[in-house]
């Protein structure tokens, strides 16, 4: 009875410490690059989120959803724009799976930011969901 | 006794958390962090270290 009560304060323990190291590392060289060019690049993406142009994927990219919405002029640059911003958030996934020591997580990392750029757009803002783009 | 299994139940189980917490993609962080990104990224926060733009809505 003893020692099975010293087990379960030893699991206690390592389960509380494993807690305790909740965070995944963000933090590094590779993935600061990547954040500071998205941050950098949602001013110009912003205007185009809100007509409707651009939507947010379900597997966690932008996409250019209605290229009318773009006046011809700018359509090139927009496109530019979205495969610029698609190829830093590949990297951002790819990076932080890695920078945690499992580069088998990507498609969980990425899954888990497609789901949260989704929930939390803005409203008026179009996300794909079955399949379909839905208007937030 | 009746509380000896009850005991072995979850001590089993909290072994079996202890080992599987670092294996299994750790899915709250994960949230926890994407949401830090999305934060600085979509300039959410107007607490975030990054300089805003002189942009107050």
């Amino acid at each position: 009875m003893k020692t099975l009560r010293n087990l379960l304060l030893l699991c206690v323990f390592a389960a509380s410490a494993a807690w305790a190291q909740g965070n995944l590392e963000i933090d590094t060289p590779a993935i600061s690059q990547v954040r500071g060019a998205m941050q950098a690049r949602h001013a110009q993406l912003a205007p185009h989120y809100a007509s409707g142009a651009v939507g947010l994927t379900a597997d966690g990219r932008v996409e250019l959803r209605d290229a009318a919405a773009v006046p011809l002029a700018q359509r090139q640059a927009v496109q530019a724009l979205v495969a610029q911003e698609n190829g830093d958030r590949d990297a951002l996934y790819r990076e932080i799976a890695r920078a945690n020591g499992h580069p088998e997580w990507e498609a969980e990392v990425r899954s888990t930011f497609a789901q949260r750029w989704i929930e939390r757009a803005q409203g008026g803002w179009y996300v794909q969901s079955g399949g379909k783009w839905i208007r937030k | 006794m009746n509380r000896l299994p009850s005991v072995m139940i979850v001590g089993t189980a909290l072994l079996a958390g202890c080992v599987t917490i670092n294996i299994y993609f750790p899915a709250a962080a994960a949230e926890k962090a994407a949401d830090r990104i999305i934060d600085e990224v979509w300039q959410l926060k107007k607490d975030s270290q990054t300089p805003a733009e002189g942009k107050q809505p």
